[in-house]
């Protein structure tokens, strides 16, 4: 049961092949078998997940059920869940049990899903590599030496070694479709807006945005139908109409204008990572799909940008962690000075500090002009880039990340070597646009991803594309070695 | 770019983070490593260019004004630290 997709499961159970019941045990118990090598998932939830089975299997025998019902899948830990630890990777909320869910977290209980627990990732999503999680680091399943990608390694890893069929995930700066690549699945990072973020612990919110994990483009499309919603509880979330994405999948992508950006394929790029995207580029022209040579010409401020931006609103985000409300407090506080400053100490790990100092050091006085400002402008350069290149092309597509997984402590003592892993990623999130990333082949037997961007709210079309892929490759069905 | 060390206290004080003296000079290093990334920001041609702050360039949708959340004082405070008769305790800041 474990190499069925989404859609097939769905189908099962809805045609009585197997009971809910069934199936969150069969996942429960590979959980408890194999998640020890991965450390993919950090809170295991069985008992409700049983009974949300049993009572999912109720529905499907009355013949009401929801999209989803029945169907197991896991939350990636900065999802707020009622009554359930939600640590978001920190030792800053290792005791933290929400009282509330997050909108994302109650669309899937509203379409029946069954919540298996709750997935590893890199201390409140910064990072790339989950190295940065207070619960240990995820070993990627393709090769256990190395990293899963972050910030969403556990959802990914967890897909990977079919320790659910889907998870939930969150993108910033490509911690949706960087894990997705390393760990040979398929993520999609909606349009910003299009999710709701009320109850996904914030990092940096004008880049934030959930979006599904799974391991092909027409699950995706059946978990963003979904997740996707309009909600008054997020004031950034946008008021715009909600496609059946599962609808367009089976379009011809005849006459389809993919840009290639030519600053994707430069230096920097692994030979063999570039071989394999450009084989998958291949494989729709010959599907009719026209390659046309773009350029984003400000692609190379995307980085430095964004480590101005993220960790700016990341400094003040994390304020809220002070020790008073929720979550960790020091021992024997001197004063309340005292109680903050060694609090968020000793709460935060070593990234995560890093990140509120740049973020402090920007927006103080006298800086802000030269830091903030100044990311603001090259972020709206950025946008037209794109803007310019959608005026020609449908889709814009190229490689995910530089590299295949790399081996942990591999990026060193400096963090600049591990932010450029996002280097491909991170522009999307700054102008707000949809990207997702899917298996297109492998070198060094490491997964390599595509990345396929799209216009705002054109997730339909990014579906339709990879699935419409996925039907002439079968990447998206190969699986770790030991695991299927 | 080099930051100065006593740059780095007055971070540290804003962002009431405490710095142990002994990893105040590996602090700085990483955040001097960060800060030439960034500054490559400096080169862009920028002059005129308007800012963006929500990346659709959208506004914040309103709500009516009504009441839409219930009183969980209870339920909020039972994960609080510290907490007597309703109300957050911190250590004393007044003598």
């Amino acid at each position: 049961m474990y190499n069925l997709t989404v859609a097939e499961l769905v189908k099962g159970l809805q045609s009585k092949a197997f009971s809910s019941v069934e199936l969150t045990q069969h996942f429960l118990d590979r959980i408890a078998s194999l998640n020890p090598d991965y450390n993919a998932v950090i809170t295991v939830t069985a008992d409700q997940a049983l009974k949300a089975a049993a009572e999912a299997d109720k529905r499907l025998a009355a013949g009401n059920a929801p999209a989803l019902c029945g169907v197991p899948i896991l939350h990636k830990d900065i999802f707020c869940t009622n009554g359930v630890r939600t640590s978001c990777g920190s030792k800053m909320l290792d005791n933290f049990i929400p009282p509330y869910n997050a909108t994302v977290v109650e669309n899937f209980e509203q379409a029946g899903a069954v919540v298996l627990g709750k997935t590893n990732m890199d201390e409140f999503a910064m990072g790339s590599s989950n190295e940065t999680s207070f619960y240990g680091p995820v070993k990627n399943p393709w090769a256990t030496d190395s990293v899963p990608g972050g910030s969403s390694g556990g959802s990914a890893a967890a897909i990977a070694a079919r320790l659910a069929p889907a998870a939930t995930a969150t993108d910033t700066g490509g911690s949706i479709r960087q894990p997705a690549a390393l760990c040979g699945i398929t993520g999609l990072k909606p349009t910003y807006g299009r999710v709701s973020r009320w109850g996904m612990i914030a990092f940096a919110s004008s880049l934030d945005q959930a979006g599904p994990m799974a391991r092909t483009a027409e699950d995706c499309a059946l978990l963003l139908n979904c997740m996707a919603s309009v909600d008054d509880k997020d004031s950034t979330n946008i008021d715009h109409k909600i496609d059946d994405y599962s609808a367009s999948l089976n379009n011809p992508v005849k006459g389809l204008k993919i840009g290639v950006p030519k600053e994707y394929f430069s230096e920097g790029l692994n030979p063999g990572t570039e071989k394999v995207v450009r084989q998958a580029l291949a494989e729709l022209e010959a599907q009719g799909a026209e390659l046309i040579d773009i350029s984003l010409p400000n692609s190379g401020l995307s980085v430095p940008a964004y480590y101005v931006i993220a960790p700016a609103e990341a400094s003040a985000n994390l304020s809220r962690f002070d020790g008073v409300r929720y979550g960790y407090r020091c021992e024997n506080p001197k004063d309340l000075q005292d109680m903050y400053s060694r609090t968020r100490a000793e709460g935060f790990g070593e990234e995560v500090q890093r990140r509120i100092l740049i973020g402090t050091y920007c927006l103080s006085a006298g800086y802000y002009d030269a830091y903030y400002g100044k990311a603001q402008q090259v972020r709206q350069l950025i946008r037209q880039d794109f803007a310019q290149a959608f005026k020609q092309v449908d889709v814009i597509l190229g490689p995910t990340c530089p590299s295949p997984a790399f081996k942990f402590g591999s990026k060193g003592d400096d963090p600049v070597a591990m932010y450029l892993e996002d280097i491909y990623t991170i522009a999307t999130n700054l102008a707000g646009l949809p990207g997702m990333s899917v298996p297109c082949g492998m070198v060094d037997d490491k997964p390599v991803g595509l990345q396929i961007i799209g216009n705002y709210f054109e997730e339909s079309l990014m579906l339709n594309v990879a699935h419409q892929y996925q039907q002439v490759t079968d990447w998206h069905s190969a699986a770790p070695e030991g695991i299927a | 770019m080099n930051i100065e060390r006593q740059e780095i206290e007055k971070l540290a004080t804003l962002a009431r983070i405490a710095i142990d003296e002994s990893t105040i000079a590996e602090v700085t290093e990483r955040l001097d490593s960060v800060l030439g990334l960034v500054d490559q920001l400096q080169a862009a041609e920028t002059s005129g260019v308007e800012a963006v702050s929500h990346p659709m360039q959208g506004t914040q949708r309103l709500r009516d004004d009504e009441v839409s959340e219930i009183n969980q004082r209870e339920a909020l405070q039972a994960i609080a630290p510290d907490t007597e008769e309703g109300l957050f305790l911190v250590p004393k800041v007044i003598e």
